[in-house]
């Protein structure tokens, strides 16, 4: 195990990764729409060998008190014992909560879903928007295909029917979920002195330090979070802003 | 610009900072933001017993972020919230690289702060607190960690963003800064920025950083220096320190 760390950090201080690809280039991204029915909305993104399964599910409830005309957004996620040995049962970890407040914060910030338009009955009936974030494959960077997958779950999403105060579930309408952007985020990691852009499990095992940088369509920041142990200097972050806007722009191609 | 509690755009909040304000903890420290309070303790290093937990190489540090009920207009609940739990883990991260955990295999070092007033920038507040109180612990360190926020009010970047500022901020940007590294060891952001204006954003919250370390250290002088003074005077010696600098 030490071994093998060492081997992974000596290659990263070259600047070169395992798998051969370049610093800022990213796995390559499969996206699969609607592979279920159950849910008004899903999504499978798989980055490289990780999977993310995101579901979207539509309830009607009362709207917050400071927020009487809005519909309400949550996001959760799960890190199943399926994706990985070091994930167990329970409830959710300090991990499953960061990945979920990231992928939150950044779809909440970009103001990607029109939640006035989510609105029924002002200060009594709005539509409450639930992505859950199922991880069943880590295979490295949980959030950017996290944050992939809920977008690409959002997009598909369609309101189910609402008749005489009731939600009839198995019947959707032709209503989508009111979306005005794509909000994704890049995620890099540093080893060394570099720094690596989409990091497998492997790099991120020897990574020190990680920072998440949501983006919008319009090329504006509208999340960030630092992870690790480590700090970066404010030359490296320019680098990185730069970086993720850049590759933000590629992947929402994919979308 | 005048700012809605009408201080200047680079303007912190009053600051007030004390270290050693606990008895039974190894290092503690207050800190307060105008009316944002925060209590940090420090005990350890100390043998970690449970033993998957043990690093070998190096101590492990514990964070803990805790709002109190009574710290905000409605009641918190007690224990902790996913967004508690997120707290503890970025400031546990933000000053790991500051402390020298490899002098302390297999131990634990706990911090826990409390939020006993909350009104903007508490995390910032928690971090500086507990800072504070690692180096009132003794606990050896590269540099302390300084934090504080910065965000932009149509075309004026602010500093310490607080109150009613929070509804009309386009963004809201703690960083946490390490000055003789110059590393920035957290970095948050809720808003809607271009770039540019998040760099510039950035360096206005590390000038705060810069202010806040200034005090932070002030206060670590003030316990100590006041401490060997005590000493000296105990043991009927005069002016040990050479002055209070």
């Amino acid at each position: 195990m030490i071994l093998r760390n060492q081997y992974l950090v000596d290659i990263a201080l070259t600047g070169k990764r395992l798998d051969e690809r370049k610093a800022d280039e990213f796995r390559k991204i499969i996206i699969e729409k609607s592979p279920l029915e159950k849910p008004e909305g899903s999504a499978l993104v798989k980055i490289g060998t990780t999977q993310v399964m995101a579901g979207v599910k539509l309830d009607v409830k009362e709207p917050f008190p400071d927020a009487q005309n809005e519909g309400i957004l949550m996001v959760g996620a799960e890190l199943s014992p399926l994706a990985s040995p070091e994930f167990e049962r329970g409830p959710p970890t300090e991990d499953a909560i960061e990945l979920a407040r990231v992928v939150d914060r950044t779809i909440r910030e970009s103001h990607a879903i029109d939640l006035e338009k989510l609105c029924i009955t002002e200060g009594e009936k709005v539509w409450m928007v639930n992505v859950d974030l199922h991880i069943l494959d880590n295979g490295g960077n949980l959030v950017d295909a996290s944050c992939l997958a809920a977008t690409a779950a959002l997009m598909n999403a369609k309101l189910p029917k609402y008749e005489d105060g009731k939600v009839v579930w198995g019947e959707k309408t032709n209503k989508k979920v009111p979306l005005v952007c794509k909000p994704l985020t890049v995620t890099h990691v540093k080893i060394g002195q570099n720094l690596f852009a989409d990091p497998t499990e492997d790099e991120e095992s020897v990574a020190t330090a990680k920072v998440m940088i949501g983006t919008k369509d319009d090329g504006n920041i509208c999340a960030m979070q630092k992870g690790g142990g480590d700090g970066f200097t404010f030359q490296e972050l320019e680098k990185i802003f730069e970086k993720s806007v850049e590759l933000g722009k590629q992947l929402r191609k994919q979308l | 610009m005048k700012r809605l509690d009408g201080r200047k755009p680079d303007e912190i909040r009053p600051i007030v900072m004390q270290a050693g304000v606990l008895k039974r903890a190894k290092g503690s420290a207050i800190v307060k933001l105008g009316r944002t309070t925060a209590i940090a303790g420090v005990y350890g290093p100390r043998k970690l017993h449970s033993k998957h937990q043990q690093d070998s190489n190096k101590a492990i540090l514990k964070v803990t972020y805790n709002m109190v009920p009574f710290s905000t207009d409605e009641r918190v609940r007690p224990g902790p919230s996913r967004r508690s739990t997120e707290i503890s883990k970025v400031i546990r991260e933000a000053l790991e690289s500051a402390i020298c955990l490899e002098e302390f295999p297999k131990a634990v070092i706990e911090v826990q702060i409390d939020i006993l007033q909350a009104e903007a920038s508490t995390r910032v507040a928690a971090l500086n607190a507990a800072s504070i109180a690692l180096a009132d612990a003794g606990i050896p360190m590269k540099d302390l960690v300084s934090s504080c926020t910065a965000g932009k009010i149509e075309d004026t970047y602010i500093l310490d963003v607080a109150g009613k500022e929070e509804d009309v901020t386009f963004c809201d940007l703690p960083v946490a800064y390490m000055p003789r590294e110059k590393k920035i060891t957290l970095l948050q952001m809720d808003g809607d920025l271009p770039v540019k204006d998040v760099k510039n954003v950035i360096q206005l919250a590390i000038k705060g950083c810069e202010t806040l370390y200034e005090r932070q250290k002030q206060a670590l002088k003030e316990k100590w220096v006041g401490d060997l003074e005590d000493t000296a005077k105990a043991l009927g010696l005069s002016n040990i320190s050479g002055g209070k600098d």
